[in-house]
Parts: structure tokens; C-alpha cells; sequence
């Protein structure tokens, strides 16, 4: 059984609809990822699934359970986490204070320290800098913080926003590398993305989002092998004709 | 709130926590020294009981400002509420006729001992908080500081109302309830042994600061801090915006209710149309002056605005003269003209206030490299 279901859900802005009725599921321990171009509706996907943004029809339901219109914390209790687009850190609280913020709807304060340990070995970067503020690292140290903070929740899914945007190819990579590597330690990843590419190649099972419709699926191979998206997003085949 | 504590490091406390809790006791000690010394209508004990009334305000406007980034400039409105709150229970019954004069006596038949009414001029204030914040709450920087601004003026104008006479003496003065002077020690013929009146006010200002510091360091303060950094992250991390932000709100109000209070127990009489927009502006400049988002930094900032406003520039006020000379300019409100150009150049070249975001502990701190802001950079 997969561990998120989204059927038929409608997202509008105003008498505007993002999203068009779109239904896709994530299967437990897989990385699954929407591509698509800008203003396709992928994060206000991500966002109706945690419940920011009203939903206007449609359901989402996580581990068999219903969880539409549910509030956010509850939410975020039931194990999703979220890693907001451009990384959104807390730019006047330190490393450590980031982090903590993340167990925040947690209680078990043994544990929190333990993996707090964890993120610190996951990314030694932010234990040399855990009481700088988080504002001033760099912009691939402040995603590694976003994605340590979510990770504080302790989430069975975590969906990710666009978490290559505005970092260097290298850093870009060291990322997507974290992401394989939170997959092999049994976290489920929901990833948005606009570098199609290194997305597809990442994931298990891919879906293209357009203009608030899912327009095709598959597993990463097969939608890297795809005409349509090698044309659209991967920058191959014919252009100018 | 124990759940919710933050969990202990292996806590170490260092020098500059040590140096800071020092520095805090000399200044109560010193305070308590000073009363006994200098003649008690010293101009300076004027400064240090206002100064600590402006400082709990200062702080508890700090805290939703400063720390939650919630711009409220309700302020003196719910300063008006404690103070009223506080005097109405307090006044001993046998002064009650002579105090509503006009309204029989009054409504209120009773009379409370100094620190429950204290308690609940904050809760009064925090009820109103929680009222007036559901609707306002939902509305962001410039608006918010409209909307409260809008709600101090009304209470402001209600509680001068004649119909509410029976319990808030309409326009006229609350007079008559125990001051700050009443808690000087007196021998049987009703002369001061020990001076209390100045450090009773340090210790009412300082406990409430004290318990806001702690609230400011638990996961509570962070919450706060994480809101006013980012919403949306915050959200997405799961802290109810809504609720938090009704939290810090009826909290400030609480310590602003207490500090309303402790302004009237300073002044010996309350009078509602004393509450104007103008009083927050000050608490605000306070906290500007101080550093926004360091309690220490308010705490400093109302002294010194303080002992400007009321003792140090009051020179300016007169006619000097220097030999047969005639200082110019220097008239009745001149010093009002002075004070607004140093706030004027304090805006314009130490935009950080006096502290910035460090804390009284940070000063003592050497940490190279590492700009830990709060106590909590104690912990290792």
C-alpha cells in the first residue's frame, strides 16, 4: 500500500485553479518526484499536502489514514515533513536553535539529543557552525540546516521544495546525494523539482506536472528515456524546427 | 509548560552568566544602599522607580516586537488597564467615598491586598489582550500596530465614560490606593526606619523580567523567534501560528498590565486621559534606543530615557546664564526639541540601539567568531 495517496485534488487561488484534480501516490521508502516548468502547481502541491493552503476538493490520505483539511501540526505530528522552497531557515536563531525548533512537537527530549547527534554527523558542516546564526551560512549549508530541521520532526515522509534552487552544481550534487542516502535510511522523499534531470535520476517513479495536471508517469528511467520530457525539460532533441 | 522546557545540555555555567548575575545583585544592593543614604525626594529616585515601571513595559513590549515580530503599539492601553485595575481593587474602603465622590462610593466594596490586585491588573490586561487579539491577531505589521493603536485610544476614551463612573470614577482621578511609599518601614511614630520604596519596584520589575527572560529561553521563546523569522517555516515545522501569536500577545499585555500598575503605584493617582499614544511611543523609543530583541538593551534604554527626560535635560527648560551671558534658544520645551534630535541621530547612525541583540551575559563573553546572542550560547 502506498503511504500517501492524492486523489483528484483541487487547489484554486482565488477563482484560479493550480491544481486541476491531480492524483498520484508515493509508495513507502521510494523517492518520488514532480517535475515540471514554473507555475505547473508542484509547490502548491506540496503545500495543500500539509495542509497550508486550503484544499478545495479532493482527498490526501497518509498511511490509510484521512488526512485532508487536517491542521498542520497534526500533520506534521503524524510524521510528514516539510522542506519549504528556498530553504527558509531561521536567519536570527543559531544552528542548534534551528534545529530544535524542528523537535518542537516533539517530547521525547532523550531522544531529541540523539538526533540532534545524528544531523551533526549527517552534516558535520553544521556542528563546526551549530552556534552561528543561520543566517549567515551559505546557501548549500542553510539547505543541509532545512533539511536537518525537518528531519527533527522524526517524518516517515519528507517532502522537499525545490531543494537544488539557486546552488551550485556541486552543491547541487553533494544534495541530491543526501536525499539518496536519507532514502537508504528508510525516510520516504516526496521531491519537487525543476532540475529535471538530476531528479529523474534520483528517483524511483517520476510525475510530470502541467499546468496543474499530471501529464505523464513512470519510474525515472523510463521518463528519462521519455521524447516528450527530453524535449520539455532535459534541453535534448530538436528545439528550433 | 515543564514538558516543554528546554532539555539540559550538561549545563556549565559560564563567566558570563557569573559576571551578569553579579553585576544584577551589586545593582540591587546598591539601590537598597542609595535609599538609605540619599533624602528620599532625591530627583534620582524618581528616575530608578519610573525607570523600572518603563523597563517592564519596555521588555514586555520587546517580547511581542522584538521577539515574536508582531509590531503592537497597544502599549499604554494596556498599561491603562492594570493601572486601573490595580488601583480600583486596592483603595482601602474607608477612602472609597471620598475617592467616588460623585458615584456614591462606587461599585466595588472590597478591597485586595497589593499583590493579588497586582496579578490581576496582568490578567485583566491579558483578558483584554485575548479579546481584542482574536480578530487583530490576523492582521500583519502596519495593520496590527493600526488596530492596537485604535484599541488603546477607545479604551482610553471607555473608562472615561461617565456611565462606567461606578467602577472607574469616570474622568476623575483614582487616588488614595498603597503607593510605592507605603512600603517603607516605620517606627511607632510613623518615621522611616528603611527605605523600601525604590527597591520594592526593582524587585516587581525584576521578577517579571526575570520570568520573561525564562519564557524568552524555553521552546516557547524559540516558537516566537521562529515565527518571527519565517512564518511559513515556522508553520511547516508544525508551531500553530494562531495560537502562538495569541500567547505572546496576552503575555506582553500581562507584564504591560503589571507595569500599568507599578505607574500608578509611582504616581499615587491614575487618571485614564494620562494614557496616551504618546506614552507608547515612548516605551517604543525605549526599546529602539536599547537594541530590539535584547532585554538588557530595554532594560538600559529606559533609565537612560528616563533620567533624561525627567532629571538631565531638565536644564534646558531654564535661562542659564554664563557670566553676564544668555544662553539663546533655551526656554520652557526646549528640552523636548533636544531630546528629538538625539532620538533623531540614535536612528540614524546606531540603528542597532545601544546593545544590539546581545544580553548582559554577552558582554563578559569571549567567543571568537561565534555570534551566539543569548545566554543560551552558555551551554556547551
Amino acid at each position: 500500500m502506498s503511504l500517501l495517496e492524492v486523489k483528484n485534488l483541487v487547489v484554486s487561488y482565488g477563482g484560479i485553479e493550480a491544481l486541476k484534480g491531480i492524483s498520484f501516490s508515493v509508495d513507502e521508502g521510494q523517492i518520488v518526484t514532480l517535475i515540471g516548468a514554473n507555475g505547473a502547481g508542484k509547490s502548491t502541491t506540496l503545500r495543500a499536502i500539509s495542509g497550508i493552503v486550503p484544499i478545495k476538493a479532493g482527498s490526501i490520505s497518509y498511511d490509510g489514514r484521512e488526512i485532508t483539511s487536517m491542521d498542520t501540526q497534526k500533520i506534521v505530528e503524524a510524521g510528514i515533513a516539510m522542506v519549504p522552497e528556498g530553504r527558509r531557515v531561521f536567519a536570527n536563531l543559531t544552528v542548534l536553535e534551528n534545529l530544535k525548533i524542528g523537535a518542537y512537537l516533539r517530547k521525547d527530549n532523550a531522544q531529541i539529543q540523539k538526533d540532534i547527534d545524528h544531523i551533526y554527523k549527517l552534516f558535520p558542516r553544521l556542528q563546526e557552525r551549530s552556534w552561528q546564526l543561520a543566517g549567515t551560512l551559505s546557501g548549500g549549508e542553510q539547505q543541509m540546516l532545512a533539511v536537518g530541521r525537518a528531519l527533527m520532526t522524526k517524518p516517515r515522509l519528507m517532502m522537499m521544495d525545490e531543494p537544488s534552487l539557486g546552488l551550485a552544481p556541486l552543491v547541487v550534487r553533494d544534495i541530491f546525494s543526501i536525499i539518496r542516502r536519507l532514502s537508504e535510511e528508510g525516510i520516504t522523499i516526496l521531491l519537487i523539482e525543476q532540475n529535471a534531470n538530476a531528479a529523474l535520476h534520483a528517483a524511483h517513479y517520476g510525475y510530470v506536472l502541467e499546468t496543474g495536471q499530471i501529464t505523464l508517469s513512470g519510474t525515472g528511467e523510463e521518463l528519462l528515456a521519455s521524447k516528450r520530457v527530453q524535449e520539455a525539460y532535459l534541453g535534448k532533441g530538436k528545439k528550433h524546427k | 509548560m515543564t514538558s516543554k522546557q528546554t532539555f539540559t545540555h550538561s549545563k556549565k555555567v559560564d563567566l558570563g552568566t557569573i559576571v551578569a548575575g553579579v553585576i544584577i545583585v551589586a545593582i540591587y544592593a546598591g539601590v537598597f544602599l542609595l535609599e538609605q543614604v540619599i533624602p528620599p525626594t532625591s530627583m534620582l529616585f524618581t528616575v530608578l522607580k519610573k525607570g523600572a515601571t518603563y523597563a517592564l513595559v519596555a521588555v514586555s513590549m520587546n517580547l511581542l516586537n522584538g521577539f515574536t515580530g508582531l509590531f503592537s503599539l497597544g502599549q499604554a492601553g494596556f498599561m491603562l488597564i492594570g493601572a486601573y485595575t490595580y488601583s480600583i481593587l486596592t483603595i482601602p474602603l474607608s477612602q472609597r467615598a471620598a475617592v467616588y465622590q460623585y458615584y456614591d462610593g462606587g461599585l466595588v466594596q472590597f478591597s485586595l491586598p497589593i499583590i493579588p490586585a497586582l496579578i490581576l491588573a496582568g490578567l485583566v490586561a491579558a483578558l483584554f489582550a485575548f479579546l481584542i487579539g482574536l480578530p487583530v491577531l490576523r492582521l500583519k505589521s502596519d495593520y496590527l500596530a493600526i488596530a492596537t493603536l485604535g484599541f488603546a485610544e477607545i479604551i482610553r476614551t471607555v473608562f472615561q465614560w461617565d456611565k462606567m463612573g461606578p467602577i472607574t470614577n469616570g474622568s476623575n482621578m483614582l487616588r488614595l490606593f498603597p503607593t510605592f511609599n507605603d512600603f517603607n518601614i516605620k517606627n511607632a511614630q510613623g518615621e522611616v526606619v528603611v527605605y523600601l520604596s525604590t527597591l520594592i519596584p526593582f524587585l516587581i520589575a525584576g521578577v517579571c523580567i526575570g520570568l520573561i527572560v525564562a519564557l524568552i529561553h524555553s521552546s516557547y521563546g524559540r516558537a516566537f523567534m521562529a515565527i518571527r523569522d519565517d512564518e511559513i517555516a515556522a508553520e511547516a515545522m508544525g508551531i500553530n501560528l494562531a495560537r502562538h501569536k495569541q500567547y505572546a500577545f496576552c503575555l506582553s499585555s500581562f507584564f504591560a498590565g503589571v507595569g500599568g500598575a507599578m505607574l500608578a503605584m509611582y504616581q499615587n493617582s491614575v487618571q485614564a486621559k494620562s494614557f496616551t499614544s504618546a506614552m507608547t511611543y515612548e516605551i517604543l523609543l525605549i526599546v529602539v534606543i536599547g537594541g530590539i530583541g535584547s532585554i538588557t538593551g530595554s532594560c538600559i534604554g529606559s533609565f537612560l530615557f528616563v533620567a533624561c527626560s525627567e532629571w538631565w535635560l531638565r536644564f534646558l527648560d531654564q535661562k542659564q546664564m554664563i557670566g553676564t551671558w544668555e544662553v539663546p534658544l533655551l526656554r520652557n520645551g526646549f528640552r523636548l526639541v533636544v531630546f528629538s534630535i538625539i532620538i533623531m541621530v540614535v536612528v540614524l547612525f546606531f540603528r542597532q540601539g545601544i546593545m544590539g541583540t546581545k544580553e548582559l551575559p554577552d558582554l563578559f563573553r569571549r567567543k571568537p567568531g561565534v555570534k551566539s546572542k543569548r545566554k543560551e550560547g552558555a551551554a556547551k
